[in-house]
């Protein structure tokens, strides 16, 4: 008969209407800003640059390397490193800029960054009114501390914090081992 | 076919005592609703009679293979998400399996489990929104595509808790996958399955049946299964023409050769059979997911040869291809063993199936190709690129 296939489907907007006064899964949208979705904990929006203690500078884990500027598909890095009054380059960067205009948050940094210093945040709401002048992060705003990193996301900072510390501890035995070695020729060396 | 804008000819038939109609050209878009994105079509009309139809498009272009050309491989792998940005994880693993072909890696028994997960998930997500998009495009204002977008949802979850990105996931690399499955992933995705078959039925007693769905599409934009051949027409399009042609079975590309689904051919190749066949290919997918659920193995996610996240291949060219949900995606490669390839080309489904849209629509009115543009199921990201 014809209109039966209609009321058919007038059937299932009818279930549907009346289901989302009282059945949960129905409730699909939330009040946005007042409440928020909690993001899962691979969440990524932008990069940061992760600093060990208290100190934002000294304890800057970025080396400025510059595999991330290399590596960086939209090119969003700009990195200079920093040399001291000789002119010898030293293990920080001088500049580090992030264009979040520019980033499409693929965090291929994080993944290609050797020293854990580059990781993803999970701050989203980051409009500004000036394009060029307040959407291009330097050092100073794209620090933060590894504790806050611990805070956004705890596992995969957990499991950095253990490698890392399994490192150190793994150069300081290397260390130990070749001082060791190097006492042990010296003491030899004059028979 | 006399396709100018042929006003004198009309007016001297008139002044001869015929009834003619003047022929108008109307440019259906690129800012119009049903277009999918930023398409034109350079349609002239005859009466309500399409006479001839142009698809104009390069509106969305973003210079894709000439950018591949400049960043390393591992680079390009975030660009293929922007292609086709409803389903960016078949993307995803269209390149990595050519490059994976062109530098001699092979992804582990785990991430290949993996692979097919995120890709029949994927094309849940693209065909529920065609439908959505399609009963759209027939003036169903709202209702079913936000049921589908209801659904759609719930996988886009699943993607974000596992790559971290609703959309553009980024997740496979060449020799596996970016990371390891988070805890309960695979309890969500049996969940979502779960619900999925019942949102089906749901969906089908929606849609399917209605008097005003078949007649709007029953016998629209027919597409003859030879000219589909030689138009290269891929996917469901091609299928719904009662062609047997499915990348999963043909190559047996990944893990596909496991899994025991049947493919859904139409017989008019009409919108409607356009419409069915992508039904029916989910309730595939959901087998086919349930089974992947089922078997996945424990084990590493990547190769053990693949040392670093980029490769460097040696000189040496090479055609990948699989099955996205939108046809047939190729990616050809020429590599130069520089840290990125020399040529870099895709062959996008969105672009090709479009290919045929005037073939289709002749003859018919303004509202048909609506129907027709709908049922192709294009992208303009990649149509574009």
């Amino acid at each position: 008969m014809l209109g039966t296939g209609i009321i058919r489907g007038l059937v299932v907007t009818a279930r549907n209407f009346l289901g989302s006064f009282y059945d949960r899964r129905r409730f699909v949208t939330v009040f946005y800003p007042e409440q928020k979705v909690e993001m899962p904990e691979r969440f990524r929006s932008f990069p940061f640059l992760v600093y060990d203690g208290e100190d934002a500078v000294r304890g800057l884990r970025c080396v400025a390397c510059k595999i991330c500027e290399k590596n960086c598909p939209p090119q969003c890095i700009y990195i200079v490193q920093q040399r001291d009054e000789k002119g010898k380059p030293l293990k920080h960067p001088a500049v580090f800029d992030l264009d979040i205009s520019v980033c499409m948050s693929c965090g291929i940094c994080v993944e290609v960054c050797p020293f854990d210093s580059i990781k993803m945040d999970k701050v989203f709401e980051v409009a500004e009114s000036a394009r060029f002048e307040k959407l291009l992060f330097g050092k100073a705003a794209l620090s933060k501390s590894n504790a806050y990193y611990r805070s956004v996301s705890p596992a995969d900072a957990g499991e950095t914090d253990a490698r890392l510390e399994e490192e150190k501890k793994a150069a300081a035995a290397k260390a130990q081992a070749a001082a060791q070695k190097k006492s042990a020729a010296q003491a030899q060396e004059p028979q | 076919m006399d396709t100018s804008f042929s006003s004198q000819k009309e007016i001297d038939a008139r002044e001869r005592g015929g009834l003619g109609t003047e022929r108008l050209e109307v440019a259906f878009g690129p800012h119009h609703p049903s277009t999918h994105g930023v398409f034109r079509m350079d349609v002239v009309l005859e009466g309500e009679k399409i006479v001839s139809l142009k698809p104009v498009f390069g509106y969305l272009h973003r210079n894709h293979e000439k950018i591949g050309e400049s960043v390393s491989y591992l680079g390009i792998i975030p660009y293929t998400d922007r292609l086709d940005y409803l389903c960016s994880p078949t993307s995803n693993w269209g390149f990595v399996l050519a490059c994976e072909k062109l530098a001699g890696l092979e992804a582990p028994e785990r991430a290949q489990y993996i692979r097919v997960i995120l890709a029949e998930l994927t094309r849940l997500v693209n065909h529920t929104c065609l439908a959505g998009f399609l009963a759209q495009d027939l003036g169903a204002m709202g209702t079913p595509l936000m049921y589908a977008f209801r659904e759609r949802e719930n996988i886009l979850d699943l993607f974000e808790s596992l790559t971290g990105a609703r959309m553009m996931v980024n997740y496979f690399r060449f020799g596996g996958c970016r990371c390891d499955l988070p805890e309960g992933w695979l309890q969500g995705v049996s969940r979502v399955l779960d619900a999925y078959s019942k949102f089906l039925d749901e969906f089908e007693a929606l849609l399917t049946g209605n008097e005003i769905l078949l007649q709007r599409t029953q016998g629209v934009g027919v597409l003859k299964a030879d000219l589909a051949i030689n138009a290269g027409i891929t996917g469901p399009c091609l299928r719904a023409s009662g062609v047997n042609y499915d990348l999963r079975k043909v190559d047996a590309y990944g893990i596909y050769s496991r899994f025991p689904f049947r493919v859904p051919i139409g017989e008019h190749g009409d919108c409607f059979d356009r419409y069915m066949v992508r039904i029916l290919e989910m309730r595939e997918s959901i087998g086919i997911l349930r089974q992947a659920v089922r078997e996945i193995p424990a084990g590493p996610i990547m190769d053990a040869k693949a040392k670093t996240r980029s490769i460097r291949p040696k000189a040496g060219e090479v055609y990948g291809r699989i099955e996205s949900p939108k046809g047939e995606l190729g990616f050809y490669l020429i590599a130069d063993g520089s840290p990125s390839p020399y040529r870099y080309r895709i062959r996008p489904p969105s672009f090709i199936n479009l290919t045929v849209l005037e073939e289709m629509c002749l003859g018919l009115t303004v509202a048909d190709a609506v129907a027709i543009l709908g049922s192709i199921d294009i992208v303009l990201g990649e149509v574009d690129r």
